[in-house]
């Protein structure tokens, strides 16, 4: 980390990142997805229904604001303007406020259409780990959505919770994956459920002279226990991934799929030249990547009308 | 006689003395981490206020959820036995006792002898507890009692969507940025956690009088919010913190906590013990 002067162990680093081997302006139709969630934002730019730029930033205090940053930042290194884009679409728990957006879709139906790009149409199951909830997703083969659930009353399981975690324990939220896997012999599990209950649990532990990371292994095998009843509520079927910011905490992950006995796809594009060229994987991306995908179908099949300007 | 009830909750330790039915002194203070410390310290501290030694207490009964911190017990009693005793002898009329503390709120029915009928318990989550209120106090910046007594000063219902303690504190400070008065932010605090403590209440039923005890029962502000939610009087006791503790007591003084309790109580230690 090049800036660690502050002092707030959740704020993980922002991200973007332009395609070298699309020039946008032979595209025909480009589309942007802004995924505005609760804790982080994610612009996604198409060209053609192939990846060409994004931008992964932190979502401030409005929503407005955090759509025109996050769309900055994808731009940042293109060259492109808002103006020369097509179609843009808004989704996540922010989507009625993006104002560059000609439209809103649910992030449920973005992010089973961008798990069924990012990873292939054999996904049967998206379990979608967001900030502030999370939803266990079955699609088909087009990533259209079966059935769902979700948690959205409850900052236990989610990234909001890991978050806290991390700032209690005064670690950086994406350390705390590595580091949970380094101890003697896993611990059990936080008992408490509640987030503040389970701070207080914490405190104890950290007082009783547990070490750090044993504290952090229970605490990922506690969030792994709550994403898995959610998930055995709705029935998990493979090829089972799993999209948003907790995806990439391997603590979790791999807890997770012991508890359920099923292994999560690598995390690695489906389409085999975007993994040649190393184009970068960001599991955050599935809702931007599922909007900007639904622009492109509605432009193509005439249902929507193109909003470029330059 | 001279018996003792010791209340351990989650953050509050509560300890009466009776000597024949009259209350010689009580004392109550924080738990901390180190819950049998405190409770030895907090004891010795009112034996001393009443110029007893522990000699002089024939009797000794704990209840809450950390009853078997108290290494001096005779015995123990579950939680929403020692509210249903102590408030049956203050309120007889009383039918449904609604318990609210720190870390876990219940409902409780009882009968005219002040027998558990059926209970119903939250000491998953947060919202619902005083550590929620403590929590928003903290975000509104004020003491828990100046937020108690801004609540009754508001003019106008805003309704939260948060249910959770963590997400509710962050809708409260983007009222705050919203310049929303602060007594209308208390009251919309104090009728989201009495819409969560009536949920847990309705599971067993309402019937008067309800009687509100435990910490939260000191906070005319929520009995306000919670009248209006359960469309009901609401009975606050005097002194409604110590309903745990005075039952305790009652129940040592009866001497009805029998061999069959103990064993009880055992299991229950053994069990706790278990999870770690």
């Amino acid at each position: 980390m090049a800036d660690v002067k502050t002092q707030e162990f959740w704020r993980w680093p922002e991200t973007n990142w332009v395609s070298p081997d699309i020039d946008w302006k032979k595209g025909k139709l480009i589309t942007a997805g802004v995924d505005v969630g609760s804790v982080s934002t994610q612009a996604v730019i198409m060209v053609d229904g192939e990846l060409y730029a994004y931008g992964n930033t932190r979502t401030g205090s409005d929503s407005p604001n955090s759509a025109i940053k996050g769309m900055g930042f994808a731009l940042e290194k293109s060259g492109m303007k808002i103006e020369n884009i097509d179609y843009c679409i808004g989704t996540g728990y922010g989507r009625v406020n993006v104002p560059m957006a000609q439209q809103s879709i649910t992030e449920i139906s973005c992010h089973a259409r961008g798990a069924n790009f990012m990873y292939g149409p054999e996904v049967r199951t998206v379990m979608d780990m967001g900030g502030q909830d999370c939803k266990a997703i079955n699609v088909d083969d087009r990533g259209k959505v079966l059935n769902f659930m979700m948690n959205d009353k409850c900052a236990a399981g989610t990234g909001r919770g890991m978050e806290v975690f991390a700032d209690l324990i005064r670690v950086p939220v994406w350390e705390i994956g590595p580091r949970s896997f380094q101890i003697q012999k896993e611990p059990p599990m936080i008992s408490s459920t509640c987030v503040v209950f389970a701070k207080s649990e914490v405190v104890g532990l950290l007082e009783s002279g547990m070490p750090e990371n044993d504290i952090m292994a229970a605490y990922c095998s506690a969030m792994a226990h709550r994403i898995m009843e959610l998930l055995n509520r709705l029935g998990v079927k493979e090829k089972f991934v799993i999209t948003g910011g907790i995806a990439k905490n391997e603590g979790v992950v791999k807890r997770l799929e012991k508890e359920l006995g099923i292994k999560t796809a690598d995390r690695v594009w489906y389409k085999k030249e975007y993994v040649d060229r190393g184009y970068p994987f960001d599991t955050q991306l599935a809702g931007g990547i599922g909007a900007a995908l639904f622009g492109q179908a509605l432009l193509k099949m005439g249902k929507a009308k193109s909003a470029r300007k330059a | 006689m001279i018996v003792a009830g010791i209340d351990v909750g989650g953050k509050n330790v509560h300890i009466v003395i009776k000597k024949d039915g009259q209350i010689l002194g009580k004392v109550s203070g924080p738990s901390g981490i180190k819950k049998a410390e405190s409770v030895e310290q907090l004891y010795d501290e009112v034996l001393k206020k009443t110029g007893l030694t522990r000699k002089d207490v024939e009797r000794v009964v704990a209840t809450g959820s950390a009853a078997k911190r108290v290494a001096f017990a005779n015995g123990a009693i579950p939680d929403a036995a020692a509210d249903a005793q102590g408030v049956v002898k203050l309120i007889p009329t009383a039918r449904t006792v609604i318990d609210v503390g720190a870390e876990e709120g219940r409902s409780i029915k009882i009968s005219p002898e002040g027998k558990v009928l059926d209970f119903a318990i939250n000491e998953k989550c947060a919202a619902g507890t005083g550590t929620f209120i403590e929590a928003m106090s903290r975000a509104l910046e004020v003491s828990v009692e100046e937020m108690s007594k801004i609540t009754l000063q508001s003019t106008q219902t805003l309704s939260t969507n948060a249910q959770c303690a963590v997400f509710g504190e962050s809708e409260v400070v983007s009222l705050i940025h919203q310049k929303t008065p602060k007594p209308d932010i208390a009251r919309a605090v104090m009728n989201a956690i009495a819409g969560r403590i009536a949920s847990v209440a309705r599971i067993v039923g309402l019937e008067k009088d309800v009687v509100m005890v435990g910490g939260m029962a000191k906070n005319a502000g929520f009995i306000d919010s919670l009248k209006n939610n359960i469309e009901m009087d609401v009975l606050v006791p005097e002194d409604p913190d110590y309903m745990g503790a005075l039952g305790a007591a009652e129940v040592a003084a009866a001497g009805i906590y029998t061999e069959e309790v103990k064993a009880k109580v055992a299991e229950r230690e053994t069990v706790s013990e278990g999870k770690g």
